[in-house]
């Protein structure tokens, strides 16, 4: 069984984070596990969480009642889900859902926005990272948004 | 074998006539509804004897010269584009035939042979501009080359250049430089005479035909006068020494968009333009649907659909249209074919009725880019 | 003596008059494209090379280009994948088994995969824009060991839009191209990646400075990929797109096509990024 700060130095999201600072962002952390189908976090839910996906997919859907459930996006092994807790009112805004099985490192939001308050160094170095992945997902959707094969205008 | 003549009326009325014996239609410069336009000829007196013309952005007139001159005026509303780039064509005509098929019947001109008289050296230049263009690539127009195979062309000094021209910039005349069979330089000192001279072996044959004069020193002293004095007074100057760098680092310029405020896209220019060769296809059917026709018909990058994709347009803006024109006329063109587009006949700017000068939007270009360069310039010191 | 008689180039050699091409099947791909395929009445059939076009001619409707799709070393019967998107696409998806086409060309640069051989080969495919990478692929396919690691991106508007399934299935599992597929929008029942297509360039397996990257989609798929692919460290020169513009002739010949100095029927529709990139960033050119 390999430890948290192990598991959170091989992933790319925390890659080139001295260990000191692993083991302090291991110490908001818990391994997790999700069948599938299991729901990570609900809409409009406390957002409590901040989860690392070793294996599996996440999916982050939306249900509308006149649409129906949409997928938006899909998180796999490497990446990372949730950033509601850094943000009041820390409430989940869309759906993730194990769309398969899917192993996690699970991080309590409001030890890791302690840790952040108490260290900046550490916060800043985190919210870099977070504010990467953010940027990514934001030109996705973007891109998304295009409908880029849809029937010409 | 005659290379050099002298020709008088006479003679020139006999260059017609053994053009015509020849088996050519003679096409030439006449007056018509106030401009001089090229059409067929078989006299001297079809030709426009004592007219000359002014012509300034948005403007054209003929006016009289008070002498027996010939070719005594500049470019005409029309180059000779259209004599072997019709502005339709047919392509083929197709039949609808059993279980859904249909049968393609290429149109083949069968075209007789033309002899152009008085040929501007700029439209002469055009001339060798669009065989390069629809010629001298993989594929080849070949109803072009067809009609441009046994072409004749008499080729004429221009004498009188107009307020819009500006050939000498453009290294394509005033004097007719290759491409021709026979030269003229009309001379109206003394004698109303030509100097013509041979290009080809087929125009030292046609000369060699018609009576010997030779040729003096002050014949020739008199051409080059002709020449000079016709440099001297030419109405515009285009710099293109720049090309193409100064207009690709220009694509940006908010000038293209001053430009389009007064831009009617008309698409004037294109088509007075002795060099744009754009085409669009349209199909005609007939009631019924089983015959249809293709034809080729001149088209226009200022038109909007020039540029659809799908249900957009790629150059929606006037002020990008304008762009695409001058772009590749002046710049594109030299990447593509290795020489300018542009001849220097200056029908855009007498034909705009808006009265743009592409010789004074280069400038304002330059002048932009200028500042630009010299800003840049500051700012690293 | 007469005016000099000048041979008259052959009529067959016309750029402009297609030749007549008989509909031997029809696929449904999607619910709005389909796939034909052309049989030649009475002449060759014709020889391509992977990422050229064909203008396509719906009698009495009118002419489009399309990409040919097919197997560059069967070229009969001739294939072109098409999506009903205007009056002559309309006219030609229509067609049923037995209706004549014209057919001019073929056109165009290619995408000359053999230029990463001995390396890895990425190939990035949007929507409709895999049918002119699927002859690249069926050639590469072909010559599987002459590449190292042969990449497929492949990125559909939802599930139901995706192009040969067979196909992707097949490259997959026997001709070891790893084939990654997203779709933009799905329901809930799909159970692959969602995201757009550029968002799978970041983790693929390809050695950025020993891959030759193949890119076809819509414009903006196509730069935002370029851009994902700058990121890895792909070099300009070693990424390829296909253009697409307005074209009328296909030979150089009718203006329409042109991109500053390029006549994308004739110097395209593929060319490099490194060409590309200063005229696609600015607007209306």
């Amino acid at each position: 069984m390999r430890s948290i700060t192990e598991l959170l130095h091989d992933s790319p999201f925390f890659a080139g984070l001295p260990d000191p600072v692993l083991e302090q962002l291991a110490g908001c952390a818990r391994t997790a596990r999700f069948a599938e189908g299991q729901m990570l976090f609900s809409a409009g839910q406390p957002a409590n969480d901040f989860y690392l996906v070793r294996h599996g997919r996440v999916a982050i859907e939306l249900h509308n009642p006149s649409r129906g459930t949409i997928t938006l996006d899909t998180v796999h092994d490497g990446d990372v889900v949730g950033w509601s807790w850094l943000v009041p009112p820390y409430l989940w805004t869309f759906d993730a859902r194990a769309a398969a099985d899917t192993s996690a490192v699970e991080f309590d939001g409001a030890c890791l926005r302690g840790k952040c308050d108490a260290d900046p160094a550490l916060g800043y170095a985190l919210m870099r990272r977070v504010s990467h992945v953010m940027y990514e997902r934001l030109q996705a959707a973007r891109v998304q948004m295009l409908d880029m094969y849809g029937a010409p205008m | 074998m005659a290379e050099k003549s002298i020709l008088d009326l006479c003679g020139l009325q006999g260059l017609i006539d053994a053009l015509q014996g020849r088996g050519y239609a003679v096409l030439g410069p006449t007056v018509r509804d106030g401009a001089i336009v090229i059409s067929e000829i078989s006299t001297l007196d079809d030709l426009p004897r004592g007219v000359a013309d002014e012509q300034d952005a948005g403007h054209y007139r003929l006016r009289e010269r008070g002498d027996e001159a010939l070719f005594g005026y500049a470019a005409p509303v029309q180059s000779a584009k259209p004599v072997f780039f019709p502005a339709d064509e047919m392509l083929w005509r197709g039949r609808r035939g059993p279980e859904g098929g249909f049968t393609v019947e290429p149109a083949q001109p069968q075209p007789s042979p033309v002899a152009l008289l008085g040929l501007r050296s700029c439209d002469l230049a055009a001339l060798s501009v669009h065989d390069t263009v629809l010629t001298s690539r993989g594929l080849v127009d070949a109803r072009y080359a067809a009609r441009r195979a046994d072409t004749f062309i008499v080729a004429v000094t221009c004498a009188d250049p107009a307020g819009t021209c500006f050939c000498a910039s453009m290294g394509t005349g005033p004097r007719p430089l290759a491409g021709y069979d026979i030269a003229l330089t009309e001379l109206l000192e003394t004698e109303h005479r030509f100097l013509a001279e041979a290009g080809s072996p087929v125009g030292e044959d046609l000369l060699a035909e018609l009576p010997p004069r030779a040729v003096t020193s002050d014949d020739t002293a008199a051409a080059d006068d002709v020449v000079r004095t016709a440099t001297a007074r030419m109405g515009r100057v285009l710099r293109t020494d720049d090309m193409p760098e100064m207009l690709y680092a220009q694509a940006r310029s908010p000038h293209w968009d001053e430009v389009a405020e007064r831009c009617l896209a008309c698409t004037n220019c294109t088509m007075v333009c002795p060099t744009c060769f754009c085409t669009t296809v349209e199909d005609v059917s007939d009631l019924s649907g089983d015959v249809d026709e293709r034809h080729r018909v001149w088209d226009s990058c200022f038109s909007q659909e020039y540029s659809q994709l799908h249900t957009n347009f790629v150059r929606a803006s006037t002020g990008a249209r304008y762009r695409q024109w001058v772009t590749h006329k002046l710049a594109a063109w030299i990447d593509q074919f290795g020489t300018s587009g542009c001849v220097g006949c200056g029908r855009c700017i007498t034909w705009c009725p808006a009265a743009i000068d592409i010789t004074a939007e280069v400038d304002a270009l330059r002048a932009a880019s200028q500042q630009t360069a010299g800003g840049q310039h500051a700012q690293h010191h | 003596m007469t005016a000099a008689t000048t041979q008259q180039p052959p009529v067959s050699r016309d750029p402009m008059v297609p030749r007549p091409f008989r509909v031997v099947a029809s696929h449904l791909d999607t619910d709005d494209t389909v796939t034909l395929s052309l049989e030649p009445m009475g002449s060759d059939p014709l020889v391509f090379a992977p990422g050229q076009f064909t203008m396509l001619h719906a009698f009495g409707v009118g002419e489009v280009p399309i990409s040919i799709c097919g197997d560059p070393t069967r070229p009969d019967p001739l294939m072109h994948t098409i999506r009903d998107v205007g009056n002559v696409t309309h006219a030609l998806v229509s067609a049923e088994v037995g209706a004549v086409v014209g057919v001019r060309g073929p056109y165009g640069t290619g995408w000359r995969p053999g230029d990463g051989v001995g390396g890895d080969l990425l190939m990035v495919a949007g929507g409709i824009g895999l049918a002119p990478l699927r002859p690249a692929l069926l050639e590469v396919a072909s010559r599987r060991d002459e590449y190292d690691r042969v990449v497929l991106l492949y990125g559909a508007r939802s599930p139901a839009d995706i192009l040969f399934e067979d196909d992707l299935r097949r490259w997959a599992d026997e001709c070891r191209i790893e084939v990654a597929v997203t779709v933009d929008y799905a329901p809930p029942e799909w159970d692959g990646r969602v995201g757009p297509v550029t968002t799978l360039v970041g983790r693929a397996g390809f050695d950025p400075p020993r891959t030759l990257a193949l890119v076809c989609g819509p414009e903006i798929m196509m730069t935002l990929t370029a851009n994902a692919l700058l990121g890895r460290g792909v070099a300009p020169h070693r990424m390829r797109l296909s253009m697409e513009r307005n074209m009328k002739c296909g030979a150089g010949l009718c203006g329409h096509c042109q991109l500053r100095e390029f006549f994308l029927c004739v110097d395209g529709p593929v060319l490099p990024y490194s060409q590309l990139a200063p005229l696609l960033d600015v607007r209306e050119l």
